[in-house]
C-alpha cells in the first residue's frame, strides 16, 4: 500500500525542476501553554472554553517549511489536511492566508474518540485519497497531547520513511530530500530518497504570512458545511472562484477499515483523569532584608544543605 | 515469552542513563508480575554493553550489532523490533522519550497495533474494569501522564494489545543498580534476518553530536531562573551564585523559549526532571510543567516579586522583593557565613 511517486521533472535550461505535491498535516489545538486560573473548572476537569483553540505552533513550522520548498520548487502545490470538527476549517483558511493552495478537512463523528493510531489510520486513509504525494510534512507534536507520535504513525502506515525532529529542510534535489534535524545534543543531516515523512521541530523558522493580497482573496473561502450552516448562497461565487471552496471528507469519502476509527481503533483506554494538585508546604516567609538573608544562609549552612 | 523489553539507547558504546532508569524500573515491575526483564541493544560494537545493563537486574540481552546501524535510523530499528516483539510477545515495552525513542515507538506501535503513551511520569500494575464491556483485566500497565499542558494527569491503559508500551523521560525514573554480580543471558541475533536493504532508505551525511557537559540532573544544588530574570544578561547572577554555591543553572521553559539560556538547562515536563538537595527559584512564577520537574527537591526557596506566585505554595522559604537584590545578597551572607 505505498504513495507511488513520479516525480514530474520539467527539463528548463539545464535546471531540473521538481514539481512537488506537498501535504501539511495541521491540528487545531487548546492553547495550553498560557493556561490561567480559569482553565480547569472545580470538578476538575478542562474548562476549554478558557482555552482558545490555535493553529498548533509547530504545525506552523511544517507549514513554514512547506512553502519555501514551494518558492524555490515551481509547480509545486501546498495542501493542508486535518481532522476535526468543522471549526478546524479555520487552521485550513489560516493555511491559505499564508500561502498553501488549498486544503481538506477530514470531520465525522466517526473519529471522535480516536487516539493517536486511529487518528493516524485515519489521516493516511484520508492521504491515500488525496493521491500521490511526494512529501508529507507536519509539526513534530501538538501541545494539547505532546506525544509526537502521529507523524511516525502515518508514515508506518504508508509504508514511506519518515525524518522527525527536522530544523530545516535543506533540498530536495534528484528525487531526494535532505533534512537538518535538530537533537538533544546536536544536529544531524540525514537525506532520503521520496516519498518522505517529515516532523518539524520548534526551532524550525517560524511561518511569515506570503501576501496579503492572497489574504485578501480567499477571504471568503468557506468548507461546504460552513456555508450550509450559514445559510450563504456560494452557488454563483463558487463557479466564479472555485479556490474559495475548502474541501471536506468524511467517512464516505475514504477507503477504510470502520473498526480501525475512533474508539474502536484505539487501543489506549483512558482509566483515570485527575487534575493536578500539589501538596501545599507549610512556607516559611521572608523579607529581603540582610538581616533575614543572613539568617537564612546560616541556616542552610547548619543543616548541611549548603556549604 | 510475555517479558517485559526495555530497548536500550546507545552512544558510542555507552547506554544513556534513560535506558538504565527504565531498566531499574522494569526490573521493578518484571518482579510484581513474576516475569523476566529483557534488554535490546541494537547498533555497532556493543561488546560493552552487557557489564554495563546486567548489574540493573536484566535476565536477558538481545544483541544486534551490524556495521550498518552504527548511526540510528528510523527503519532498521523498527524492523527489528517488530520483528522481535512478534517473536518474543513482550507484555510490555519501555522506551526512553528521547529523539530516538519518540521516532522509533510511535512507528513500532503503528506497525503492531499496540497502544503508546508518551512522557509517562509513573508506570504501575493495576485492575481495570471495562464497565462497557463488561469485562476485567488484571496485572495492565498503568501509564500515567501528564496531559494538556500539565493541568491534567491521565492514567492510561491498553487492555487488549500487546505489547503495551510507553516512554519515559530522562531523570523521571530513578536508576539503581540491583547487584554487581546479577548474570543474565546473552543472545546475539542475525541482522539479516530482521532487516532488508530497503530499511537503509536514510543515509546519515553529517552528524554534530556534543558529548553533554551539563549534568543538571545530579547537581545537588540548582540555581533556576523564570521569565522574571528579565534577560540572558540577567542569568548571569545566577550562573555567580550556582558556582558559589556548587551548583548548576536551571531555567522554566518561559526563561528558556525568551532565549535567556540554552535549552539542555529547562526544567519540567519538557525538559529535565530533578530533586536536588536545594532547588532555588528565582524568578519563575510556578507553572503546572514548571513544578511538576522539582516538586520532589529536598528544600525549596522561591525568591519572586509576586506574593502569590503559584511557586510560593510547594516552597520551603518564601522571599518576596526583587530578584536583582535577593540574589546578590544570598551570595554576600553565603560568602561572610563560609570563611
Amino acid at each position: 500500500m505505498l504513495i507511488n511517486f513520479y516525480p514530474r521533472n520539467k527539463l528548463t535550461k539545464q535546471v531540473i525542476r521538481m514539481e512537488l505535491k506537498i501535504v501539511v498535516l495541521a491540528k487545531q489545538v487548546p492553547d495550553t501553554r498560557n493556561v490561567g486560573k480559569d482553565a480547569m473548572k472545580e470538578d476538575g476537569t478542562v474548562n476549554r472554553a478558557a482555552l482558545p483553540a490555535i493553529f498548533n505552533p509547530e504545525d506552523l513550522n511544517a507549514l513554514e517549511q512547506a512553502l519555501r520548498l514551494k518558492e524555490k520548487n515551481p509547480g509545486s502545490t501546498v495542501h493542508i489536511l486535518t481532522m476535526g470538527p468543522s471549526r478546524a476549517a479555520e487552521v485550513i483558511r489560516e493555511s491559505i492566508f499564508r500561502g498553501a493552495d488549498g486544503g481538506y478537512l477530514l470531520s465525522g463523528r466517526e473519529f471522535a474518540g480516536s487516539d493517536t493510531l486511529a487518528t493516524s489510520y485515519a489521516l493516511s486513509c484520508a492521504l491515500r485519497k488525496i493521491g500521490k504525494i511526494d512529501i508529507i510534512i507536519c509539526g513534530r507534536q501538538a501541545i494539547d497531547g505532546d506525544t509526537a507520535q502521529v507523524g511516525p504513525q502515518v508514515a508506518e502506515k504508508l509504508s514511506i520513511p519518515q525524518i522527525t525532529y527536522a530544523e530545516e529542510i535543506v533540498d530536495v534535489k534528484d528525487n531526494t530530500i535532505i533534512v537538518k534535524r535538530r537533537l538533544e545534543r546536536g544536529t544531524e543531516v540525514v537525506q532520503g530518497k521520496l516519498p518522505m515523512l517529515v516532523t518539524v521541530n520548534g526551532s524550525a523558522a517560524p511561518c511569515r504570512p506570503r501576501h496579503a493580497k492572497l489574504t485578501m482573496k480567499y477571504k471568503l473561502a468557506k468548507t461546504p458545511s460552513e456555508i450550509a450552516e450559514a445559510g450563504l448562497d456560494y452557488t454563483d461565487l463558487l463557479s466564479k472562484k472555485p479556490y474559495l471552496k475548502i474541501n471536506e471528507l468524511s467517512v464516505a469519502d475514504i477507503d477504510h477499515d470502520p473498526k480501525w476509527l475512533g474508539m474502536s481503533g484505539s487501543p489506549t483506554k483512558v482509566k483515570q483523569i485527575e487534575s493536578v494538585v500539589f501538596t501545599a508546604k507549610e512556607s516559611k516567609r521572608l523579607q529581603p532584608t540582610d538581616a533575614e538573608i543572613d539568617a537564612l544562609m546560616k541556616e542552610l549552612i547548619v543543616n548541611h544543605t549548603i556549604g | 515469552m510475555n517479558n517485559i523489553f526495555v530497548y536500550l539507547e546507545i552512544e558510542d558504546g555507552i547506554v544513556a542513563e534513560v535506558s538504565l532508569e527504565l531498566l531499574t524500573k522494569g526490573r521493578t515491575l518484571a518482579d510484581k508480575l513474576g516475569c523476566k526483564l529483557e534488554a535490546l541493544a541494537i547498533g555497532y560494537n556493543l561488546d560493552g554493553v552487557a557489564a554495563q545493563v546486567f548489574p540493573y537486574g536484566v535476565d536477558r540481552l538481545t544483541i544486534a550489532d551490524d556495521k550498518r546501524l552504527k548511526y540510528y535510523t528510523t527503519l532498521p530499528h523498527t524492523s527489528i523490533v517488530v520483528k522481535l516483539f512478534k517473536e518474543e510477545k513482550p507484555q510490555i515495552a519501555l522506551l526512553g522519550a528521547t529523539s530516538v525513542g519518540r521516532d522509533l515507538g510511535p512507528r513500532v506501535s503503528s506497525a503492531l497495533f499496540s497502544g503508546l503513551t508518551a512522557d509517562c511520569t509513573m508506570l504501575e500494575i493495576g485492575e481495570y474494569e471495562d464497565k462497557k464491556n463488561n469485562k476485567h483485566y488484571d496485572n495492565l500497565l498503568y501509564q500515567i501522564r501528564p496531559a494538556f499542558g500539565g493541568n491534567i494527569v491521565a492514567t492510561i491503559v491498553n487492555p487488549e494489545c500487546r505489547p503495551q508500551m510507553a516512554t519515559v523521560r530522562e531523570g523521571v525514573m530513578k536508576k539503581q543498580i540491583l547487584d554487581n554480580n546479577y548474570k543474565g543471558e546473552v543472545r546475539c541475533i542475525d541482522v539479516n534476518d530482521y532487516v532488508s536493504n530497503e530499511d537503509f532508505a536514510i543515509e546519515v551525511i553529517n552528524r554534530n553530536i556534543e558529548k553533554s557537559k551539563l549534568n543538571i540532573k545530579s547537581a545537588p544544588i540548582i540555581v533556576a531562573g523564570g521569565y522574571g530574570m528579565g534577560s540572558a544578561e540577567g542569568f548571569n547572577m545566577l550562573y555567580e551564585l550556582a558556582s558559589v554555591l556548587g551548583g548548576e543553572v536551571g531555567a522554566s521553559r518561559a526563561a528558556v523559549d525568551a532565549g535567556f539560556c540554552e535549552h539542555e538547562r529547562q526544567i519540567g515536563q519538557t525538559g529535565v526532571t530533578v530533586r536536588p538537595k536545594l532547588y532555588i527559584a528565582c524568578g519563575i512564577s510556578g507553572q503546572i510543567q514548571h513544578i511538576a520537574g522539582m516538586q520532589d527537591s529536598s528544600i525549596i526557596i522561591a525568591i519572586n516579586n509576586d506574593p502569590n506566585a503559584p511557586i510560593n505554595t510547594i516552597a520551603d522559604y518564601v522571599i518576596t522583593g526583587n530578584v536583582e537584590d535577593v540574589v546578590p545578597k544570598l551570595i554576600k551572607y553565603y560568602k561572610a557565613n563560609t570563611k
